[in-house]
């Protein structure tokens, strides 16, 4: 069974991975890291289920009350960016560079 | 007989007083420098009248030390405690001092008089009299202090007044450079005269001349003979002796009459004066004195070789300056023996040299301030004053009978030829050149064609300028006699420089090898210069010369050997440290700021500003990471 849990959770991984890397839409970008993110909790939770004990499931509602906080914050910044600029393509906000 | 003890003045006479001597020329400067051109209308007649009250002072002071017995004319007057416990400010008054002061302030104030004459037309005339005065103060002050580091800051102050002076013309380059040239040569003088004195303090706990009597002896030979040879170093700095006799004929920049108080008459004579002053170094050493008299006879062939071959009158004279310098330096090396002839003819030449250069002065200030003697000639009718007074000191340089210069370079070659043949017989010799090079001076001058430039008008000088060229004139044709008949100036200088065993004998014309063969050496070369400058014509520009013309007027190589042995290391030296400091200290500070500066501005293009470049490089990262995890096999 754990090893079909962390296969999908490596599959999620690799998608969202791949989201962030090749999409240019910054919600698109946000939502590709929630996958990651989630991907992470599986395998956490996985692996608390295969060793008894809940150390796992505790950090998963770590990652979770961060992920919240963290969506909270992004999005505030990609609705500004997005006013400012009528655009939210990550490839666009590019003025901090050398 | 030894020099006399020096005792402290109780009396309460004028030698009490004699700080005024120095202080009243001092008070001179001050003013025309503090009040500047509010002066400018009076500030000529106070130099003069600050430079003949010194000169009061002395006479009186001279009067008073005759009146005293032989063995109490060596007073030292007590001033002030200079440094505690090391120096104590005092002037001593003995023979030898006033002799100085004497000739200082008397042809100083001859000289002052001149100058108002002949610096009428300069704007800055009372800066020029303020300059004279500071000199004739710190002259006093050399020659008046009874201790090393009086003399020592006298000796400094005569060095910044020349400088001031030589360059008094300073919008002309020749002269600044001239002046900066005076400076730096005698620095190196002063470097040996310095040294020499701290070796005296080491030695003998004392720089002051009364606590060095007696006390000479308690050093070791090698001591003594060091002493005697930095001091000579100095000596030769101030006097233009070789090897450091190349500043002398550049000085000539300077206003003629600063030439004649400076550059002949006073500031030149300083190092005779302190060979004699520290006779007793020189005495104890035969090594020292030994090279005291080699200087003094190259000086003196050096001086006259140059003074051949100069078309310019002044340097034609400072090469007969030099010469002269030669030989009192001669005197001085040859001990209490020369030291009298040496002296008077240091005064002697004080007189007649003054005269002279007094008298080209007075020939400029008439043909334009033109200095070529190829453009003079015929002029004995249209100045016949300051041909007169000229010819008077032509004579008495000369040696001419019964002239100042008979009398005084007699004795000198006499005592010399007694202390070595070779020496004695190069100093007639250098009689001989003397004689060429004054009469060529002559004959180009005052005889012959008018080779004059079309806008000369000579004209005899005011009398200003011929009054004081009269009474100097007088002074060289008696003095000389004076002194030495019956050894009065021996006689004389005996409480301060001692004297010999046996004296010499006086004769009115002495008819010995020498005086003979310096007379028909003198005749010789006159004759020679008539022929060459009298009776054929003398070429308007100066003709290119045989090698031994080109090598006199080049002033014997000196300034190219000076430049050869030390300008150019030392411009070698700064060249390399230059080179050093731009390439080794500040090529390695910059060379690391652009190493960095380079490094991050290639660095800071790493960053551009699309989050999914950062993105991919984090993944690599963290790829990487766990490469490197697995490999360790920490999983």
């Amino acid at each position: 069974m754990t090893t079909q849990y962390l296969i999908l959770s490596g599959l999620i991984f690799a998608i969202g991975a791949l989201g962030v890397l090749i999409r240019r839409n910054a919600i698109v970008v946000f939502m590709c890291v929630e996958l990651m993110l989630n991907a992470c909790n599986l395998a956490f939770v996985t692996f608390a289920r295969q060793n008894g004990n809940l150390e796992g499931q505790i950090i998963a509602f770590f990652v979770m009350v961060v992920a919240a906080a963290e969506v909270v914050v992004g999005l505030a910044i990609i609705v500004t960016i997005f006013r400012t600029r009528r655009s939210a393509s990550v490839d666009d906000a590019n003025l901090l560079k050398y | 007989m030894d020099p006399v003890k020096i005792t402290d003045y109780v009396g309460t006479g004028v030698i009490g007083v004699s700080w005024l001597m120095i202080a009243l020329p001092l008070l001179g400067a001050a003013i025309l420098l503090v009040l500047g051109r509010i002066t400018n209308k009076w500030g000529h007649l106070l130099g003069v009248a600050m430079s003949l009250a010194s000169f009061v002072v002395a006479v009186l002071g001279f009067v008073e030390l005759l009146g005293l017995s032989e063995d109490a004319r060596r007073q030292a007057v007590h001033l002030y405690e200079f440094i505690p416990g090391m120096v104590d400010m005092g002037l001593l008054i003995d023979p030898l001092s006033l002799s100085f002061a004497l000739l200082i302030t008397g042809v100083g104030s001859l000289i002052h008089i001149y100058s108002i004459g002949y610096m009428s037309h300069d704007p800055d005339r009372r800066r020029f009299f303020a300059y004279l005065n500071l000199f004739v103060a710190a002259m006093l002050l050399l020659v008046l202090s009874d201790n090393y580091v009086g003399l020592f800051i006298g000796w400094e102050g005569v060095g910044l007044a020349s400088y001031l002076l030589i360059g008094f013309w300073q919008f002309k380059p020749s002269a600044a450079v001239a002046a900066k040239k005076a400076f730096i040569v005698n620095r190196v003088g002063d470097f040996g005269l310095l040294v020499g004195m701290f070796i005296i303090w080491t030695s003998f706990g004392t720089l002051a001349f009364g606590d060095l009597q007696g006390k000479v002896g308690e050093a070791s030979s090698g001591t003594l003979t060091a002493i005697g040879l930095l001091l000579l170093l100095g000596a030769c700095g101030k006097s233009a002796q070789l090897p450091l006799q190349s500043w002398l004929l550049d000085a000539m920049e300077g206003p003629t009459p600063v030439s004649a108080l400076i550059h002949a008459a006073t500031m030149v004579t300083a190092g005779v004066y302190l060979v004699v002053r520290s006779g007793a170094f020189f005495e104890a050493s035969s090594t020292a004195s030994l090279v005291v008299t080699i200087v003094g006879v190259a000086t003196l062939l050096a001086g006259a070789i140059i003074g051949c071959a100069k078309d310019d009158i002044k340097k034609g004279l400072a090469g007969s300056t030099m010469s002269q310098i030669g030989y009192m330096m001669l005197g001085a090396g040859l001990g209490p023996a020369g030291y009298a002839f040496a002296i008077a003819h240091l005064i002697a030449h004080g007189f007649f040299k003054a005269d002279m250069f007094l008298g080209a002065g007075s020939v400029m200030h008439a043909m334009n301030d033109e200095v070529d003697m190829r453009k003079y000639g015929g002029l004995r009718k249209l100045m016949p004053i300051t041909f007169a007074t000229f010819m008077v000191g032509y004579l008495a340089i000369i040696g001419f009978p019964f002239l100042s210069g008979f009398y005084t370079k007699d004795g000198i070659m006499e005592t010399a030829m007694e202390h070595g043949q070779w020496m004695g017989w190069l100093a007639v010799l250098g009689a001989g050149i003397t004689g060429f090079y004054m009469s060529r001076m002559i004959f180009m001058t005052f005889f012959g064609e008018k080779r004059w430039d079309k806008d000369a008008h000579p004209h005899e000088s005011p009398s200003v300028m011929t009054v004081p060229l009269i009474l100097l004139s007088l002074g060289s044709i008696g003095l000389g006699y004076y002194l030495i008949s019956d050894n009065r100036f021996m006689k004389f200088l005996a409480p301060a420089v001692g004297l010999p065993e046996r004296l010499p004998e006086f004769h009115l014309f002495s008819t010995t090898t020498v005086g003979l063969s310096s007379l028909a050496l003198v005749a010789l070369g006159a004759g020679f210069a008539w022929y060459k400058y009298g009776k054929s014509e003398v070429p308007v520009l100066a003709p290119r010369g045989s090698f031994l013309t080109v090598f006199a007027r080049r002033d014997l190589y000196g300034d190219a050997l000076n430049e050869s042995l030390f300008m150019r290391p030392g411009q070698w030296l700064t060249r390399i440290a230059v080179f050093f400091d731009n390439r080794g200290v500040d090529g390695l500070v910059n060379g690391l700021a652009a190493a960095i500066g380079g490094t991050s501005g290639r660095m800071r293009r790493l960053q551009t500003g699309f989050a999914r470049t950062y993105a991919l490089s984090i993944l690599f990262g963290a790829a990487l990471l766990a490469g490197a995890l697995l490999l360790v096999g920490n999983i």
